[in-house]
Protein backbone atom coordinates (compact mmCIF):
# COMPACT_ATOMS: atom_id res chain seq x y z
CA UNK A 1 0.00 0.00 0.00
CA UNK A 2 1.68 3.15 -1.15
CA UNK A 3 -1.02 5.46 0.13
CA UNK A 4 -1.80 5.21 3.82
CA UNK A 5 -5.33 5.05 5.10
CA UNK A 6 -5.18 8.56 6.45
CA UNK A 7 -3.90 9.96 3.16
CA UNK A 8 -6.74 8.22 1.38
CA UNK A 9 -9.36 9.79 3.65
CA UNK A 10 -7.81 13.23 3.42
CA UNK A 11 -7.58 13.08 -0.37
CA UNK A 12 -11.37 12.89 -0.45
CA UNK A 13 -11.71 16.24 1.28
CA UNK A 14 -8.86 18.26 -0.21
CA UNK A 15 -9.83 21.28 -2.28
CA UNK A 16 -9.27 20.82 -5.99
CA UNK A 17 -7.92 24.30 -6.43
CA UNK A 18 -6.15 25.68 -3.42
CA UNK A 19 -6.13 29.48 -3.09
CA UNK A 20 -2.70 30.89 -3.92
CA UNK A 21 -1.23 33.36 -1.45
CA UNK A 22 1.94 33.87 0.56
CA UNK A 23 2.98 34.91 4.01
CA UNK A 24 2.89 38.69 4.31
CA UNK A 25 0.16 39.10 1.70
CA UNK A 26 -2.74 41.35 2.50
CA UNK A 27 -5.77 39.28 1.60
CA UNK A 28 -9.52 39.34 1.57
CA UNK A 29 -10.97 36.05 2.77
CA UNK A 30 -14.45 35.40 1.46
CA UNK A 31 -16.25 33.30 4.03
CA UNK A 32 -19.63 31.70 3.75
CA UNK A 33 -21.73 32.49 6.82
CA UNK A 34 -25.09 30.92 7.52
CA UNK A 35 -27.44 33.11 9.51
CA UNK A 36 -30.66 31.35 10.25
CA UNK A 37 -31.74 30.30 6.80
CA UNK A 38 -29.87 32.86 4.80
CA UNK A 39 -26.37 32.41 3.55
CA UNK A 40 -24.11 35.32 2.82
CA UNK A 41 -20.47 36.03 2.18
CA UNK A 42 -18.46 37.72 4.87
CA UNK A 43 -15.14 39.28 4.01
CA UNK A 44 -12.24 39.27 6.41
CA UNK A 45 -9.31 41.43 5.43
CA UNK A 46 -5.81 41.42 6.86
CA UNK A 47 -2.21 40.25 6.61
CA UNK A 48 -1.43 36.54 6.45
CA UNK A 49 0.93 36.02 9.37
CA UNK A 50 1.20 32.24 9.42
CA UNK A 51 0.44 29.10 7.53
CA UNK A 52 0.55 25.73 9.23
CA UNK A 53 1.02 23.09 6.58
CA UNK A 54 -0.51 19.73 7.38
CA UNK A 55 -2.28 18.38 4.30
CA UNK A 56 -6.00 18.60 4.95
CA UNK A 57 -5.44 20.20 8.33
CA UNK A 58 -3.58 23.19 6.90
CA UNK A 59 -4.60 26.50 8.46
CA UNK A 60 -3.68 30.13 7.91
CA UNK A 61 -3.96 33.13 10.20
CA UNK A 62 -5.04 36.59 9.12
CA UNK A 63 -4.29 39.60 11.29
CA UNK A 64 -5.54 43.12 11.13
CA UNK A 65 -5.66 46.07 13.45
CA UNK A 66 -9.19 47.23 13.89
CA UNK A 67 -9.63 50.58 15.66
CA UNK A 68 -6.43 50.09 17.63
CA UNK A 69 -7.11 46.51 18.62
CA UNK A 70 -5.36 43.61 16.95
CA UNK A 71 -7.71 40.97 15.57
CA UNK A 72 -6.54 37.58 14.36
CA UNK A 73 -8.54 34.87 12.75
CA UNK A 74 -7.42 31.37 11.80
CA UNK A 75 -9.03 29.52 8.90
CA UNK A 76 -8.76 25.89 7.84
CA UNK A 77 -7.52 26.26 4.27
CA UNK A 78 -9.56 23.35 2.95
CA UNK A 79 -12.80 24.26 4.69
CA UNK A 80 -15.73 24.61 2.29
CA UNK A 81 -16.62 27.75 4.20
CA UNK A 82 -13.54 29.52 2.89
CA UNK A 83 -14.92 30.44 -0.50
CA UNK A 84 -11.99 32.34 -1.92
CA UNK A 85 -8.87 34.20 -0.90
CA UNK A 86 -8.14 37.40 -2.80
CA UNK A 87 -4.64 38.83 -2.69
CA UNK A 88 -4.76 42.62 -2.45
CA UNK A 89 -1.07 43.34 -1.98
CA UNK A 90 2.07 41.31 -1.34
CA UNK A 91 4.47 42.13 1.45
CA UNK A 92 8.22 41.60 1.38
CA UNK A 93 9.03 39.32 4.28
CA UNK A 94 12.00 37.23 5.32
CA UNK A 95 10.39 34.73 7.66
CA UNK A 96 7.60 32.17 7.59
CA UNK A 97 5.74 33.31 10.67
CA UNK A 98 5.13 37.02 11.19
CA UNK A 99 4.39 36.85 14.88
CA UNK A 100 6.62 39.89 15.46
CA UNK A 101 3.80 42.02 14.02
CA UNK A 102 1.84 41.40 17.18
CA UNK A 103 4.17 43.58 19.17
CA UNK A 104 4.18 46.40 16.63
CA UNK A 105 1.72 49.22 16.31
CA UNK A 106 0.91 51.81 13.70
CA UNK A 107 3.63 52.63 11.20
CA UNK A 108 6.01 49.99 12.56
CA UNK A 109 3.54 47.24 11.66
CA UNK A 110 3.72 47.98 7.94
CA UNK A 111 5.36 45.65 5.43
CA UNK A 112 7.32 46.75 2.37
CA UNK A 113 5.55 45.78 -0.83
CA UNK A 114 7.08 43.02 -2.91
CA UNK A 115 7.31 43.44 -6.64
CA UNK B 1 -6.14 11.92 13.79
CA UNK B 2 -7.36 14.23 11.13
CA UNK B 3 -10.57 16.06 10.49
CA UNK B 4 -13.23 16.05 7.81
CA UNK B 5 -15.85 18.62 6.86
CA UNK B 6 -19.59 17.96 6.94
CA UNK B 7 -22.13 19.48 4.55
CA UNK B 8 -22.41 22.72 6.50
CA UNK B 9 -18.63 23.08 6.57
CA UNK B 10 -18.17 22.16 10.20
CA UNK B 11 -15.01 20.35 11.12
CA UNK B 12 -15.36 16.93 12.68
CA UNK B 13 -12.26 15.52 14.39
CA UNK B 14 -11.86 11.88 13.38
CA UNK B 15 -9.55 8.95 13.88
CA UNK B 16 -8.95 6.79 10.81
CA UNK B 17 -9.27 3.09 11.53
CA UNK B 18 -8.31 0.48 8.99
CA UNK B 19 -10.63 -2.46 9.55
CA UNK B 20 -9.64 -5.76 8.09
CA UNK B 21 -10.25 -7.60 5.88
CA UNK B 22 -10.09 -10.15 8.67
CA UNK B 23 -10.41 -13.82 7.81
CA UNK B 24 -11.79 -16.19 10.42
CA UNK B 25 -8.98 -18.57 11.31
CA UNK B 26 -10.64 -20.69 13.94
CA UNK B 27 -13.99 -21.20 15.62
CA UNK B 28 -13.91 -22.36 19.20
CA UNK B 29 -16.86 -24.29 20.52
CA UNK B 30 -18.08 -25.42 23.93
CA UNK B 31 -17.61 -29.10 23.06
CA UNK B 32 -14.04 -28.72 21.91
CA UNK B 33 -12.62 -25.79 23.80
CA UNK B 34 -15.04 -25.20 26.65
CA UNK B 35 -16.16 -21.82 25.40
CA UNK B 36 -17.40 -20.14 22.27
CA UNK B 37 -15.27 -17.69 20.37
CA UNK B 38 -13.99 -16.84 16.95
CA UNK B 39 -10.40 -16.11 16.04
CA UNK B 40 -9.70 -13.41 13.50
CA UNK B 41 -6.51 -12.56 11.64
CA UNK B 42 -5.40 -9.12 10.55
CA UNK B 43 -2.76 -7.70 8.23
CA UNK B 44 -1.26 -10.21 5.79
CA UNK B 45 2.41 -10.91 6.33
CA UNK B 46 4.06 -9.16 3.37
CA UNK B 47 7.73 -10.08 3.59
CA UNK B 48 9.10 -13.05 1.69
CA UNK B 49 10.99 -14.46 4.64
CA UNK B 50 8.55 -16.84 6.27
CA UNK B 51 10.99 -17.87 8.98
CA UNK B 52 9.15 -15.57 11.34
CA UNK B 53 6.55 -18.30 11.59
CA UNK B 54 7.06 -21.71 13.14
CA UNK B 55 5.74 -24.76 11.34
CA UNK B 56 2.74 -25.21 13.64
CA UNK B 57 1.76 -21.59 13.03
CA UNK B 58 1.90 -22.05 9.28
CA UNK B 59 -0.17 -25.19 9.71
CA UNK B 60 -2.74 -23.18 11.60
CA UNK B 61 -3.08 -20.75 8.70
CA UNK B 62 -3.12 -23.57 6.16
CA UNK B 63 -6.09 -25.09 7.96
CA UNK B 64 -8.04 -21.93 7.30
CA UNK B 65 -6.62 -21.90 3.78
CA UNK B 66 -5.08 -18.45 4.05
CA UNK B 67 -1.63 -16.90 3.94
CA UNK B 68 0.11 -16.07 7.20
CA UNK B 69 -1.15 -12.96 8.96
CA UNK B 70 0.66 -10.71 11.42
CA UNK B 71 -1.95 -10.61 14.14
CA UNK B 72 -4.43 -13.05 15.58
CA UNK B 73 -7.07 -12.19 18.10
CA UNK B 74 -9.95 -14.02 19.67
CA UNK B 75 -13.42 -12.61 20.17
CA UNK B 76 -16.43 -13.79 22.10
CA UNK B 77 -19.44 -13.50 19.86
CA UNK B 78 -22.91 -13.78 21.30
CA UNK B 79 -25.07 -14.01 18.23
CA UNK B 80 -23.89 -17.38 17.13
CA UNK B 81 -20.52 -18.31 15.72
CA UNK B 82 -22.50 -20.86 13.71
CA UNK B 83 -23.24 -18.09 11.18
CA UNK B 84 -19.56 -17.99 10.37
CA UNK B 85 -17.20 -20.63 9.13
CA UNK B 86 -13.43 -20.84 8.98
CA UNK B 87 -12.10 -18.90 6.01
CA UNK B 88 -14.92 -16.34 5.98
CA UNK B 89 -13.67 -12.79 5.67
CA UNK B 90 -15.01 -10.01 7.85
CA UNK B 91 -14.72 -6.48 6.58
CA UNK B 92 -15.81 -3.06 7.75
CA UNK B 93 -19.22 -3.90 6.30
CA UNK B 94 -20.34 -5.42 9.60
CA UNK B 95 -20.32 -1.90 11.06
CA UNK B 96 -22.58 -0.56 8.33
CA UNK B 97 -25.62 0.16 10.49
CA UNK B 98 -23.72 0.75 13.69
CA UNK B 99 -23.97 4.21 15.17
CA UNK B 100 -21.62 3.98 18.12
CA UNK B 101 -18.55 1.85 18.77
CA UNK B 102 -16.16 1.28 21.63
CA UNK B 103 -12.47 1.05 20.92
CA UNK B 104 -10.00 -0.94 23.01
CA UNK B 105 -6.23 -0.66 22.76
CA UNK B 106 -3.04 -0.45 24.74
CA UNK B 107 -2.51 3.15 25.80
CA UNK B 108 0.71 5.05 25.17
CA UNK B 109 3.39 4.02 27.68
CA UNK B 110 4.75 6.82 29.80
CA UNK B 111 7.08 4.72 31.91
CA UNK B 112 7.57 5.33 35.61
CA UNK B 113 5.78 8.64 36.05
CA UNK B 114 5.53 11.02 38.97
CA UNK B 115 2.33 12.14 40.60
CA UNK B 116 2.00 15.34 38.59
CA UNK B 117 1.84 13.52 35.27
CA UNK B 118 0.19 10.34 36.53
CA UNK B 119 -2.51 11.68 38.83
CA UNK B 120 -2.71 15.34 37.91
CA UNK B 121 -1.36 16.69 41.21
CA UNK B 122 -0.65 20.40 40.99
CA UNK B 123 2.93 20.29 42.24
CA UNK B 124 4.49 23.01 44.35
CA UNK B 125 5.43 26.64 43.79
CA UNK B 126 8.43 27.21 41.56
CA UNK B 127 9.18 30.43 43.47
CA UNK B 128 8.23 32.02 46.80
CA UNK B 129 11.14 30.30 48.55
CA UNK B 130 10.19 26.80 47.41
CA UNK B 131 13.15 24.49 47.55
CA UNK B 132 13.80 21.18 45.75
CA UNK B 133 10.17 20.11 46.09
CA UNK B 134 8.63 21.20 42.82
CA UNK B 135 6.88 18.05 41.62
CA UNK B 136 6.74 16.03 44.81
CA UNK B 137 3.58 14.39 46.18
CA UNK B 138 3.83 16.18 49.57
CA UNK B 139 2.47 14.48 52.64
CA UNK B 140 1.20 10.97 52.02
CA UNK B 141 -0.75 10.46 55.21
CA UNK B 142 -1.27 11.05 58.91
CA UNK B 143 0.96 10.51 61.97
CA UNK B 144 1.11 7.68 64.56
CA UNK B 145 -2.51 6.95 63.92
CA UNK B 146 -3.06 5.14 61.59
CA UNK B 147 0.70 4.85 61.31
CA UNK B 148 0.56 3.48 57.79
CA UNK B 149 -0.15 4.64 54.26
CA UNK B 150 -3.77 4.07 53.31
CA UNK B 151 -4.37 1.56 50.50
CA UNK B 152 -4.95 3.10 47.10
CA UNK B 153 -2.82 6.17 47.87
CA UNK B 154 -1.87 7.93 44.65
CA UNK B 155 1.88 7.61 44.28
CA UNK B 156 4.41 7.55 41.43
CA UNK B 157 4.58 4.39 39.33
CA UNK B 158 4.05 2.85 35.90
CA UNK B 159 1.73 4.99 33.80
CA UNK B 160 0.19 4.01 30.49
CA UNK B 161 0.91 0.91 28.39
CA UNK B 162 -2.29 -0.47 29.81
CA UNK B 163 -5.47 -1.76 28.21
CA UNK B 164 -7.87 1.15 27.79
CA UNK B 165 -11.35 1.21 26.32
CA UNK B 166 -12.89 4.39 24.94
CA UNK B 167 -16.66 4.06 25.08
CA UNK B 168 -19.35 5.19 22.67
CA UNK B 169 -17.46 6.84 19.87
CA UNK B 170 -19.67 8.01 17.04
CA UNK B 171 -19.16 6.35 13.65
CA UNK B 172 -18.78 9.27 11.27
CA UNK B 173 -18.17 7.57 7.96
CA UNK B 174 -17.25 4.28 6.37
CA UNK B 175 -15.18 3.78 3.22
CA UNK B 176 -16.06 0.28 2.09
CA UNK B 177 -13.58 0.25 -0.76
CA UNK B 178 -10.61 0.65 1.57
CA UNK B 179 -12.10 -0.89 4.72
CA UNK B 180 -11.80 2.36 6.57
CA UNK B 181 -13.91 3.43 9.51
CA UNK B 182 -13.90 6.99 10.80
CA UNK B 183 -14.81 7.52 14.42
CA UNK B 184 -15.29 10.88 16.07
CA UNK B 185 -12.58 11.78 18.53
CA UNK B 186 -9.45 10.04 19.72
CA UNK B 187 -8.73 6.40 20.45
CA UNK B 188 -6.19 4.93 22.89
CA UNK B 189 -2.65 4.14 21.81
CA UNK B 190 -0.02 5.57 19.46
CA UNK B 191 -0.44 5.95 15.70
CA UNK B 192 -0.37 2.69 13.82
CA UNK B 193 -1.29 0.57 16.81
CA UNK B 194 -3.66 -2.36 16.80
CA UNK B 195 -7.06 -1.62 18.26
CA UNK B 196 -10.23 -3.61 18.76
CA UNK B 197 -13.60 -2.18 17.80
CA UNK B 198 -16.93 -3.42 19.04
CA UNK B 199 -20.46 -2.21 18.72
CA UNK B 200 -21.10 0.09 21.62
CA UNK B 201 -22.72 -1.60 24.59
CA UNK B 202 -24.82 1.49 25.17
CA UNK B 203 -27.26 -0.01 22.75
CA UNK B 204 -27.16 -3.18 24.83
CA UNK B 205 -26.14 -5.25 21.83
CA UNK B 206 -22.80 -6.93 21.90
CA UNK B 207 -21.80 -6.98 18.28
CA UNK B 208 -19.04 -8.72 16.51
CA UNK B 209 -15.64 -7.44 17.21
CA UNK B 210 -12.86 -6.84 14.83
CA UNK B 211 -9.17 -6.06 15.14
CA UNK B 212 -7.82 -3.18 13.18
CA UNK B 213 -4.89 -0.87 12.92
CA UNK B 214 -5.19 2.74 13.58
CA UNK B 215 -3.52 5.67 12.02
CA UNK B 216 -4.06 9.10 13.32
Amino acid sequence: MSETAIEYVESKYLKKSVPQFRIGDTVKVHMRVVEGEKERIQIVEGVVISRKHNDLRETFTVRKTSSGIGVERTFPLHSPRVEKVEVMRSGKVRRAKLYFLRKRKGKAARLVERR
Amino acid sequence: MTHIFDESGDEIPVTVLEMGPCPVTQIKSVEKDGYEAIQLAFEPFQKKDQRKFKKPQIGHFNKANIKPYCHLREFRVEDGPEKLSVGDVLTVEIFNDVEFVSVTATSKGRGFAGVVKRHGFSGANMTHGAHEQFRHPGSIGMCNFPGRVLPGKKLPGQYGSKKVKTLNLEVVKIFLERNILLVKGATPGPNGSIVTVEQSSRKKKRGKLEPITKKT
